[in-house]
């Protein structure tokens, strides 16, 4: 079953992530994506993640796709104007591509590249509708396509944005451009995101919410210093600041973070970030 | 100077939907140059308003409007005008615009379009920002800009990198140009207008219209 049917059939659905390497050396990430078979209904590929240059988005979902796995595409508005985002699009349909995430992306001078033109031509909400316009057979302006395009669209919210009313109007806003799913920026605060689901559950998307691994007490204080709309309550970053074995704690953390969300949600979405090898022992640690 | 050309009636007609009472503001300086925002076109608008069932309580026109020392203390003389009205309906360009909204804490509509003069700029001495879009969104935002408060111009509301303190992901002293938005509407009672789904910007629209390249004012502009 595919993730679209996964989600449709009311399953518990997991996803996670691959972030394509700067440079053509695909194999440790390839082994990454390996590791995930048969453990996830869908792998996420980053869009020049960060706003690092590095391989594309595009030509590395084709080769999960190639692989048996399912990818969903990262697609964010900060690199191609419309032109290219639709054609992208395109590409990314002939190439057999259903899932397609859509993301404003971060500013382009938070990466290595601070040169560049930033592009933002279309927003995530834009770039939701473009998808649908397509599906429908034509392109943005209306003219008419050979051959419309079939998408599985979905979109990111942040449920511990600041102001969340703010956040929960745009996520509405990108349901009524098309998104189907959405997975959220991580949750640590199990009452927070209790709170903020009874909110969305009445638009009836499914939501999965995202899950970092904490690697150290450091790590933890760091996100809740610096990434917006993550928040880890001290008793978790006590809890790593005294771990004898820090990857068996961090995982026992994360197995009962997804245990308490299960029945709050319709999946989660799981973002290693450099420990990838550590996701099945999650899951297994979880019970999925 | 800042070259404007005034929306079509029924654009401001719809942005003034479900409030009787305005008071209108024009600028002497680029807007009467334009010829949107002078003291002609603000009579011109309150007889149009008028006939279209909008009780005017007051009019003025400031030069220059981008001033907000200059706005505070011409809008003083009018407090009670001001104070009845329902909402502000501004005769200028963007900047004039935001500086009315940010200084007067009432509801402002913009009343024209600023196009693009390739580089020119008026005589802005505040914070505002006018990217001279030609198709002024300031309505729905609460007057404040989009395209120039928030790093990527966003329009549909703010993307994930607003930090904890408000701030923007790009510069930790620069506020999140959407969060202004959001707090400006909140006051104002209109969180609804975020609900607006707002297309792609057409940026063939920054291109001033022939009819106004060829004008005499345009040519003086480029230096002929």
């Amino acid at each position: 079953m595919g993730f679209q049917e996964s989600l449709a059939a009311g399953k518990f659905v997991i996803t996670s992530e691959i972030g394509p390497p700067k440079g053509t050396h695909i194999q440790e990430m390839m082994a990454d994506a390996e590791l995930l078979r048969g453990r996830v209904d869908a792998i996420n590929v980053t869009d020049l993640q960060s706003s690092v240059m590095r391989l594309g988005s595009l030509a590395v979902c084709h080769l999960l796709q190639e692989k048996g796995l399912e990818p969903i595409f990262q697609v964010t508005c900060r690199d191609r104007n419309r032109l290219a985002l639709q054609a992208d699009l395109l590409s990314a349909s002939v190439l057999g591509i259903r899932n397609v995430l859509a993301l404003t992306g971060d500013y382009a001078s938070l990466g290595d590249h601070p040169q560049s033109k930033p592009v933002f031509d279309l927003d995530s909400v834009n770039l939701l509708k473009v998808i649908r316009t397509l599906e429908g057979g034509t392109d943005m302006v209306g003219n008419a396509l050979q051959g419309a395009p079939r998408f599985f669209p979905g979109a990111v919210v942040n449920p511990g944005g600041n102001p969340v009313e703010a956040q929960i109007i745009k996520m509405e806003k990108k349901i009524k451009a098309g998104a189907n799913f959405f997975q959220t920026q991580a949750v640590y605060d199990v009452g927070a995101f209790e709170k903020f689901m009874k909110r969305v559950t009445p638009f009836r998307v499914p939501v999965l919410a995202g899950i970092i691994l904490l690697k150290s007490a450091g790590m933890a204080r760091f996100m809740n210093k610096n990434v917006a709309g993550v928040f880890v309550p001290e008793p978790l970053i006590q809890k790593m600041a005294k771990a004898g074995d820090r990857v068996k704690t961090s995982i026992e953390i994360g197995a009962e973070l997804i245990q308490d969300l299960k029945g709050m949600c319709q999946g989660v979405h799981i973002m290693p970030i450099g420990w990838e090898s550590k996701v099945p022992a999650l899951l297994d640690a979880t019970k999925l | 100077m800042l070259l404007s050309q005034q929306k079509p009636l029924e654009e401001i007609l719809r942005s003034l939907e479900g409030e009787l009472k305005v008071f209108i503001l024009g600028c002497s300086g680029c807007a009467e140059a334009s010829g949107t925002g002078g003291k002609a076109q603000v009579l011109e608008m309150k007889g149009k308003l008028e006939g279209a069932g909008k009780k005017i309580t007051g009019h003025t026109v400031v030069d220059f409007l981008c001033q907000k020392a200059l706005i505070q203390s011409r809008l003083r003389g009018k407090a009670r005008e001001v104070k009845e009205a329902d909402s502000l309906l501004v005769l200028t360009c963007g900047v004039g615009v935001q500086a009315v909204a940010a200084v007067s804490g009432k509801i402002t509509h913009p009343g024209c379009n600023t196009l693009s003069l390739g580089g020119m700029r008026g005589e802005w001495q505040g914070s505002e920002r006018c990217q001279e879009c030609g198709d002024c969104v300031l309505d729905y935002t609460g007057g404040i800009c989009p395209l120039t408060a928030c790093s990527k111009s966003l329009l549909n509301g703010a993307c994930g990198g607003t930090t904890k303190e408000g701030k923007c992901e790009v510069d930790a002293e620069m506020e999140c140009g959407w969060k202004l938005i959001y707090e400006r509407l909140e006051k104002q009672g209109k969180l609804d207008k975020l609900r607006q789904m707002y297309d792609a910007k057409d940026h063939s629209k920054m291109i001033p219209p022939k009819g106004l390249r060829l004008s005499d004012r345009w040519a003086l502009e480029q230096g002929k």
